[in-house]
């Protein structure tokens, strides 16, 4: 493993990290006192520091180590948090977010805002309290700034070394917990624990990773192994008992209850339990110089079947910035779980169940820790194995049906297991794509942050169902249109605090996003409490721009959907608009690219919600299967509105090649997908077929001919991409039952061709292959 | 067939030979994937006359040319008895109807003669030499030159 992957670790790592520390502050926001939830943020930003220091990233630490001491002071009982204080905090977050960002990709940060929180974070540490002016001007003043790395107070200098020249620093931070002020503010007393097995430990079939496994589960603990005593390779006694431990642990159980771990290896061992304050007069008074440990990374312990030998030896041998990083992490989830169990036993029973709900939460956190990384590459392999195995079993059912006239019951009973079976590795494979919507929901919480400092309006974003999960591309993809639509509630939606209070209306602003499974889909809702929109500017609006004439006699629904229409958004003035109306036109295409749909509801002086669902994968679609000229097409089921059969009647020429149909009195363009398509010379009998009336993404609709209808069906979607090239007019391709390839038509392209922009003209370059 | 590889000199290389009309063709065999039989192939619209369609491997489309009438030729009539040799092109993966596959020859850098001066640009453009094996002639193909870089920035 090079350091480039190591670092890829550690940069992967800050990222649960900089979720964590979001998610406990806005939990702090929302009232809860939990001492877990406080600890839970500051591991995280101490997470951060340590692993920063080891990569000698320098400006990460000296931001972390500022914000490290804030958030001790609110451990500490010292710093109230407040809203103002965590204002300040999520900031703070985001800004440490943004260095993280910097230090993986390069690229700056903007230095006045974090240089401007730098100093909030030491006023708040100094005990002063924010003032809201302060807050709401976010860049300091130009005479005080200072470099960040620079702003760290000299009293609070870090235990940290800067690293040396070659980047490697292999403790720099776990010396906090020894009982500098980190370690000794915690309220709990610290205890050193020195461990060290004899031979005959081992022998007797006990296993010292076990029991510092025990160990670990009363409280927090740090953890070194010496590992001066290893022999070289020659001298190896592979039965030796070489290492011992350094334990730096945090518990209120007392000295017993460390003794107690240890008591079946009383006689196999050496064991030094003293308070940290003891162990520490020790040392100085014997003068001895103080050892140079190895980190020991605490994951190995929850590797039943690892000797201690091999772990320990790949300790030393692996880089020891890594084991730093993974050390702190590993330890990170078993104090949450430790914690979470503390938690349950002494609550009274008022707060019981509160408390265990917050443990089982704990608990499923900590679950969730049991993960591992996979390329996306590789999951979409087995996707597409799987894929392959479910069309190949039903090939095989299908040929066994056609030749097999006796029917035995063995083949056709295995063949029903087979089915079974490929049907549920089939759901367990899309599961390991699916994902939580939290980190989306996350992030927006940071722009409804943003947006609001910006407006200067004061915003509450309430989120529901977050750890509803969707599949990993449809939230890549979801991220974009969610921000437009958040930008646009709290930017245009929610009233000014002064508008607020004279509609009688609690000044803060909610906005409610949620998402929920509904049916086979996603359904994700983005409500806020606001003005809603302004039916009448809107409606003028798109007079104004032509968008529809100006007697038209519009339903509030239809008022409200004009926002969609692209060309809405073109306007200079766009603020002038009380309600809606940003760029609502991408948004909606980019829901549409994700086979998904929008709708919007507003309630004129309460708000507006907006309802988007979406498929629960990009790999499947729903379509209708239909055949033109001998040819089997899918047709995305989002698409179509309606299908029906035309009669001669409703059919009018137009012109020489155009023919429309009547619908309900209105007349809209036939289109045959086989003519525009190539598949045949000239245009197919309406009546013969079935149209599918679709409405593209420019709003308008389209009868699609074509000639019957096989039915509706998933599909596994295929790339032509991949192999071939982008074909005009198809979207892209899938596998039927039979084997055989079928393309799944690009609606939008057929309509737009339909308009007179020619597909083959795109063709002619990729035809050159 | 790493294996068959050590066994070859310097210079020596590995060339599958195949059969389109009475003419016999060849191609390095680390660009050929595997060898199969004709399924009908689903036509795709507004593709170029050589272009046959797609047809699944294994889950993934495959587009099938018929190497006949990309070469210029007469246009093959596939039957169950061709051939589809997978290849990788570039980073695409594309299926070639032929007529047969003949030979697998191990030739070295010598043994390819230059293509002789025809006034046909067709030929020149994907012939990259000719082998003359037991008095056959094979003329070797680059697969490249049937598919044009600019294929892939269209798409």
């Amino acid at each position: 493993m090079d350091m480039n992957e190591i670092k890829e670790i550690f940069f992967q790592e800050c990222e649960e990290q900089l979720a964590e520390l979001e998610s406990g502050l806005l939990k702090l926001n929302d009232g809860d006192r939990d001492p877990e939830t406080v600890n839970a943020v500051f591991r995280a930003v101490h997470s951060i520091k340590g692993g920063a220091g080891a990569f000698g990233l320098d400006d990460l630490v000296a931001f972390a180590h500022v914000f490290e001491t804030t958030l001790d002071c609110v451990r500490s009982n010292k710093l109230e948090p407040t809203q103002d204080v965590l204002k300040v905090m999520l900031k703070s977050a985001d800004v440490l977010a943004d260095l993280t960002n910097a230090a993986r990709d390069g690229g700056s940060v903007d230095e006045s805002r974090s240089r401007s929180l730098v100093k909030e974070l030491e006023a708040l540490a100094n005990g002063e309290l924010p003032s809201p002016s302060a807050l709401a001007e976010a860049p300091a003043p130009k005479g005080a700034a200072k470099p960040v790395a620079k702003a760290v107070p000299a009293a609070a200098a870090p235990t940290v070394k800067p690293t040396d020249d070659s980047g490697f620093q292999p403790v720099p931070f776990s010396f906090d917990d020894f009982g500098g002020e980190g370690g000794a503010d915690s309220g709990m007393p610290a205890y050193e624990v020195i461990f060290k097995p004899r031979y005959e430990l081992y022998s007797k079939g006990n296993d010292a990773t076990l029991l510092l496994r025990d160990l670990s589960r009363l409280g927090e603990m740090t953890i070194y192994c010496n590992t001066d005593d290893l022999p070289g390779l020659e001298e190896l006694d592979p039965e030796g008992a070489y290492f011992f431990w350094n334990v730096t642990i945090k518990t209120d159980k007392g000295e017993d209850a460390i003794r107690t771990v240890f008591e079946f290896a009383e006689w196999d061992c050496e064991l030094t339990v003293k308070p940290v304050e003891e162990a520490r007069a020790d040392a100085t008074s014997n003068d001895e110089l103080p050892m140079v440990p190895v980190p020991f990374d605490l994951s190995i312990l929850d590797e039943s079947g690892a000797t201690e030998e091999v772990s320990a030896a790949n300790a030393r041998a692996e880089e020891t910035a890594a084991a730093v990083a993974a050390a702190e992490t590993a330890s990170n989830v078993t104090q949450m779980a430790s914690a979470a169990a503390r938690v349950e036993k002494k609550e009274s029973a008022a707060a019981a169940a509160a408390a265990a709900s917050a443990a089982a939460q704990n608990n499923a956190a900590a679950g969730a820790g049991q993960t591992i990384r996979v390329d996306l590459d590789r999951v979409d392999r087995l996707i597409n194995l799987v894929g392959e195995l479910v069309i190949n079993q039903a090939m095989l059912s299908q040929s066994v049906i056609e030749n097999d006239t006796t029917g035995t019951s063995s083949i056709n009973m295995g063949l029903e297991e087979l089915q079974q079976l490929t049907r549920e590795i089939q759901d367990s494979v899309m599961a390991i794509r699916a994902q939580p919507v939290k980190p989306v929901f996350q992030r927006m919480s940071r722009i409804v942050r943003e947006i609001a400092d910006m407006t200067g309006k004061s915003i509450r974003l309430i989120t529901e169902g977050e750890n509803t999960e969707v599949d990993k591309t449809v939230i890549d993809k979801l991220a974009e249109p969610l921000t437009h639509m958040i930008r646009n509630a709290v930017d245009h939606g929610i009233e000014t605090p002064e508008k607020r209070a004279a509609a009688g209306k609690n000044t803060e602003g909610t906005v409610r996003l949620t998402a929920k499974h509904r049916s086979g889909r996603i359904l994700i809702e983005l409500a806020d409490d606001g003005a809603g929109i302004n039916r009448e500017k809107v409606r003028q609006k798109a007079i104004d721009n032509d968008l529809i004439p100006a007697d038209s006699n519009l339903s509030d629904e239809e008022i409200d959907n004009l926002i969609f229409l692209p060309g809405f958004s073109t306007a200079d003035k766009i603020s002038d608009i009380s309600g809606r109306g940003v760029g609502m036109d991408v948004v909606k295409r980019s829901i549409q690219a994700l086979g998904g749909r929008i709708n919007i509801t507003s309630k004129p002086g309460h708000g507006s919600v907006f309802t988007m669902s979406l498929p629960l994968t990009l790999a499947v679609l729903d379509g209708m299967v239909v055949t033109v000229a001998g040819q089997t097409l899918v047709v995305p089921l989002t698409a179509i509105v309606e299908t029906l059969q035309p009669e001669a009647a409703a059919i009018h020429s137009f012109g020489a090649n155009h023919r429309l149909i009547s619908i309900r009195n209105s007349f809209c363009p036939l289109v045959d997908v086989g003519r525009i398509l190539n598949f045949r010379a000239t245009q197919a009998n309406p009546v013969e077929g079935v149209a599918l009336l679709v409405e593209s993404e420019g709003g308008g609709q389209r009868a699609l001919m074509v000639d019957a209808i096989q039915g509706q069906r998933q599909v596994v979607i295929k790339s032509l991409e991949a192999n071939y090239t982008h074909v005009p007019g198809i979207a892209a391709a899938t596998i039927l039952g039979d084997g055989r390839v079928a393309l799944i038509l690009d609606v939008d392209a057929v309509v737009g061709a339909s308009r007179g922009q020619s597909l083959k003209a795109e063709m002619s370059l990729a035809a050159v292959g | 067939m790493s294996y068959a590889v050590k066994n070859l000199n310097e210079g020596d290389r590995e060339l599958i030979a195949f059969r389109i009309g009475d003419q016999e063709f060849c191609v390095n065999i680390m660009s050929v994937r595997e060898i199969r039989g004709w399924t009908p192939a689903t036509a795709m619209p507004h593709s170029p006359a050589y272009m046959l369609g797609v047809i699944n491997l294994r889950g993934a489309v495959l587009p099938i040319i018929d190497l006949a009438a990309r070469l210029g030729m007469k246009p093959a009539d596939p039957t169950a008895r061709h051939v589809i040799i997978v290849a990788q092109v570039r980073r695409k993966v594309v299926g070639l109807l032929v007529d047969a596959v003949s030979d697998i020859l191990t030739v070295t850098d010598e043994t390819v003669q230059p293509t002789p001066e025809i006034s046909s640009e067709l030929e020149r453009q994907f012939a990259r030499g000719i082998l003359a094996i037991d008095k056959r002639m094979i003329c070797l193909i680059e697969l490249e030159s049937l598919f044009p870089e600019t294929e892939s920035e269209a798409a």
